[in-house]
């Protein structure tokens, strides 16, 4: 703990402050040390100049996010470049080592591991989870009566999220009292051992990220409701067939909100903690994501240095891994333009 | 092609016109029969899972076992909701997960509408520079900050208590900063300028005009954040270490690797848990579904 902190915590239990609020006495003064100066300086800026006062208001609005984006982000990234580059347990001082946590970590045979498990995990179930939630909603969208009734069903699994998820699949795939094996063998087939099978443990937890499908398809349900229906009728009476409409019409138009959630689906993927926490890295380390390894490094074995080094390592892939999205789903997005919209082309590489 | 919609529309009720204004379903019966097959082979598929984690903890031990796959409930054990609430401090771990969910909650929706609102009616110079920082550390995973982010609530002193999964929410997220500027770009500007000729300040009229206006907004964002923050593990499993401030997930997750034989009682809490998420999403299904839509990147 910093001194200065020590001390202003020393105050407020003098002062007899209850215990639970003690630790947020010293972040409250300093907050409020900082709010006093911006309220000082803004009240200087609007007497020097009394018609910016939009602009000033505009600053005050954002600042709390500006404070929390240089506190909790900017200094916390920067420092991390520091932290990778030294050895340090939180309780003896850092000691300034190079590179050698990152020389460490290419060498590291459990990163190679986890870099291996945590891509095949993203490159595998984020384009399983877009078919699928995309053929959902297509289905989804056909007028039937009671189609509400099967939505709902289909979205309800998205609601048991996180550790509750996890814990209900490593039940539904228990090899001996399982839903999954108990059907199998009905049908006279002996299920693996799913979470308990090295070779089978990743391709189960990419089956149970299927479940929760329901959040992607009203996303793109709600993008299907959105197409107009005059370029539909306008290429019927062209003459195009069902399967030319969804080609030339219902694709594009999704296509901008296809691309967001293959995006957002991969950075969350490549994020992936929970399930490797759970199962403890799975048998045979199969399930060693990335973000557990790096968690297991940090608040398990207190390598503050080489899990700093992993956290960078985690940010090229994620950002290399969006560039390549990015870059190869150019041709393929139609945006709407008020020109009356466009195909993105690639830009065309000089020279 | 423009011209070729309008013609559409002006040759009146032509066949193809007329066959559309028929339900979908009465113009290719054989079709909607396989599809009616193929939602109900799914919703199975879907809902199977489910049902037998509600079925499974109202059974015993042994009855789990000769049950395997039926969702048939052939035993009602409701002891099994009174054992995983008395096995383990439930309510107080209920209590922690309502603190880490709904403070948060008020925080984001705050911080972020207030922000939101800068960027869509507070255009000034350097604004759109400053939004395209929001947007670019959206994409900047959480884990890089991970690390440091520990070693400054260690160095406030907050290591162990909850404040490290309260206090940041009172900063602002970029994707909530997002949805609200595009919820404040679409609403009228007359009402800023109505507001202005009454001599009302920014903040005021923020607060009094716009707010209340954006109530959507907030209902559906407010949503969407106790879904996250309530299953939120991460944030918990580096910063509680000690029983006393569990929140219900990371008890759960603890429970699984001690109790990890007893399948009704991990069940039972389960279905505990996520009986908040559900209760809610019953409650305010259409406001869920609105949320989620105005996420989806349009």
């Amino acid at each position: 703990m910093n001194p200065t902190i020590g001390w202003i915590r020393q105050l407020a239990e003098s002062w007899g402050v209850p215990a639970v609020l003690v630790p947020l006495v010293p972040f409250l003064v300093l907050l409020v040390a900082l709010y006093a100066v911006i309220g000082l300086a803004a009240y200087g800026a609007k007497r020097a100049w009394p018609r910016a006062d939009k602009t000033i208001a505009f600053w005050l609005f954002i600042s709390p996010w500006l404070i929390g984006f240089l506190v909790f982000t900017v200094g916390p990234m920067l420092s991390s470049v520091y932290v990778s580059l030294t050895s340090w347990d939180l309780i003896t001082p850092p000691k300034f080592v190079g590179v050698a946590n990152y020389t460490e970590a290419f060498q590291d045979p459990r990163v190679g591991q986890a870099i291996k498990v945590t891509l095949l995990y993203a490159v595998i179930s984020v384009p399983l989870q877009t078919a699928l939630a995309f053929a959902v909603s297509l289905l989804m969208n056909v007028d039937l009566p009671g189609i509400r009734l099967f939505r709902t069903i289909w979205y309800l699994p998205s609601l048991v999220s996180g550790v509750a998820q996890i814990v209900l699949f490593l039940w539904v795939f228990n090899p001996q009292y399982g839903l999954v094996n108990d059907v199998l063998g009905k049908a006279g087939i002996q299920g693996p051992g799913w979470f308990n099978d090295a070779s089978w443990a990743l391709p189960t937890v990419i089956l149970m990220s299927l479940w929760t499908v329901g959040g992607a398809m009203v996303i793109y349900l709600a993008g299907l409701k959105d197409v107009p229906t005059s370029l539909y009728e306008a290429a019927a009476l062209d003459g195009a067939g069902r399967l030319r409409l969804f080609w030339h019409v219902t694709l594009p138009q999704l296509s901008p909100i296809i691309l967001f959630n293959v995006l957002t689906g991969i950075i969350g993927a490549l994020q992936i903690f929970t399930q490797g926490f759970i199962a403890n890295g799975g048998p045979k380390d199969s399930l060693l994501f990335f973000v557990y390894y790096l968690y297991d490094n940090a608040f398990q074995n207190f390598r503050m240095g080489y899990a700093s080094a992993l956290a960078w390592i985690l940010f090229v892939i994620i950002m290399a891994l969006t560039a390549v999205t990015l870059r190869g789903s150019a041709f393929a997005i139609y945006y709407e333009t008020e020109m009356g919209g466009r195909r993105r082309r690639p830009r065309l590489r000089k020279g | 092609m423009a011209v070729l919609v309008e013609t559409g529309h002006a040759a009146g009720p032509s066949t193809t016109v007329r066959r559309a204004d028929r339900p979908y379903w009465r113009r290719n019966l054989p079709l909607t029969l396989v599809l009616y097959a193929v939602l109900a082979l799914g919703s199975l598929a879907f809902v199977y899972p489910f049902l037998w984690m509600i079925a499974t903890s109202l059974r015993s031990l042994a009855g789990v076992g000769s049950a395997g796959a039926s969702i048939w409930p052939s035993e009602f054990l409701w002891e099994n909701y009174t054992r995983a609430i008395t096995s383990f401090p439930f309510w107080r771990y209920a209590l922690n997960s309502l603190i880490t969910t709904l403070i948060p909650i008020v925080g984001t929706v705050f911080s972020c509408a207030l922000a939101g609102f800068a960027f869509a009616r507070l255009r000034v110079r350097f604004s759109g520079v400053v939004f395209a920082v929001v947007l670019a550390t959206m994409l900047l995973p959480g884990e890089v900050t991970m690390v440091p982010q520990f070693m400054l609530f260690n160095n406030l002193g907050m290591i162990d208590t909850l404040y490290p999964l309260i206090l940041p929410a009172f900063f602002g997220s970029p994707f909530y900063i997002f949805l609200f500027r595009q919820f404040f770009s679409r609403m009228p500007a007359e009402l800023a300028d109505a507001a202005v000729v009454d001599g009302c300040g920014w903040f005021k009229m923020f607060l009094l005009v716009y707010l209340p206006l954006a109530r959507p907004a907030v209902v559906a964002v407010s949503i969407l954040l106790f879904m996250s923050y309530w299953n939120n593990f991460l944030g918990p499993a580096i910063y509680i270490n000690s029983d006393q401030w569990k929140t219900l997930p990371l008890a759960l997750a603890g429970f699984q690797s001690v109790n990890g034989t007893d399948t009704p009682l991990l069940m039972a809490t389960s279905v505990l848990i996520t009986l908040p998420c559900l209760v809610i999403f019953f409650v305010a299904q259409k406001q869920i579904t609105n949320g989620i839509t105005f996420t989806g990147g349009r």
